[in-house]
């Protein structure tokens, strides 16, 4: 049942990027990009991810992809003809080949490692909320604080760059 | 039972997807949009590894990186606007006032 579900999710990702990035109408675009979000939140709820799910629903899909369709309905952007580079066949046969060389490699790849002390028991015994937010805010701290300062960098600096600047010759007046 | 590979491999197809959309496409809002593609195949590969390698930083460095993505959207799109009013274009291509 798992593979049925994953098989899905995996490919109407993988459907809904390529349509993000070859539609021509950008707010299809956003749409497009809508789907992809939810569909990865998708797998990450086959991996006993629910927190993330939750935050890529809430923090992706909701005020994220709002902001970016919001900016486009500002605009009213025109399309234009030609909306690809004119180069950008000479991208797409290296991207196909490189592409199709690193799945090859990541198939045959057997990936094993250290593992940690987070089995899927002991985060389904207290849910996965609850793990995370002990591992939050023991050894996570610093750089939760650094992340809680980035985003207060990013609001301000983005009030400062979208303010209507003032035009110059008021201050000649007074 | 899915093996971890096959997450890593979708992860990489959403990778390369967005980093062609990042080099082809010519609207701003648009490029934005493979970078955020691309930022959720990173998210991918950390939530898988943390479930097959029984560890919890992956998820949290996935939440860090929602965190920072909605910082770059926030930015971007206040560069975007500020671009927009003065020359009434997305164009990546008509953007060049820092080109040397």
């Amino acid at each position: 049942m798992v593979v049925v579900f994953f098989t899905y999710f995996a490919l109407a990702s993988i459907i809904a990027a390529g349509l993000t990035v070859a539609l021509k109408h950008p707010v299809h675009c956003g749409l497009a990009l809508l789907a992809l979000l939810v569909h990865v939140s998708g797998l990450f709820i086959l991996l006993n991810a629910e927190f993330i799910w939750a935050m890529q629903v809430i923090a992706y899909a909701g005020a994220i992809l709002v902001l970016y369709l919001f900016v486009l309905m500002l605009m009213n952007l025109k399309t234009d003809d030609r909306y690809f580079h004119a180069s950008y066949l000479y991208f797409l046969a290296p991207a196909a080949i490189g592409s199709l060389y690193v799945l090859f490699l990541l198939i045959r790849s057997p990936f094993g490692g250290a593992k940690g002390d987070a089995t899927t028991v002991a985060i389904l015994e207290n849910g996965d909320t609850y793990a995370v937010g002990i591992k939050m805010f023991s050894d996570y701290l610093l750089q939760f604080e650094i992340v809680g300062v980035f985003l207060l960098g990013a609001v301000i600096g983005a009030i400062v760059l979208a303010k209507t600047p003032k035009p110059i010759d008021k201050e000649y007046k007074a | 039972m899915v093996p971890l590979s096959a997450y890593v491999a979708v992860s990489a197809v959403l990778f390369i997807i967005g980093l062609l959309g990042v080099m082809i496409r010519r609207n701003f809002i648009i490029v934005l949009m493979s970078v955020e593609i691309m930022l959720n195949a990173a998210n991918i590969n950390l939530v898988a590894f943390s479930y097959y390698l029984e560890s919890m930083a992956g998820q949290l460095v996935a939440l860090f990186i929602i965190a920072i993505a909605a910082g770059e959207a926030a930015i971007g799109l206040a560069i975007i606007i500020v671009v927009f009013r003065g020359k009434i274009s997305t164009n990546v291509d008509e953007m060049n006032l820092l080109k040397w």
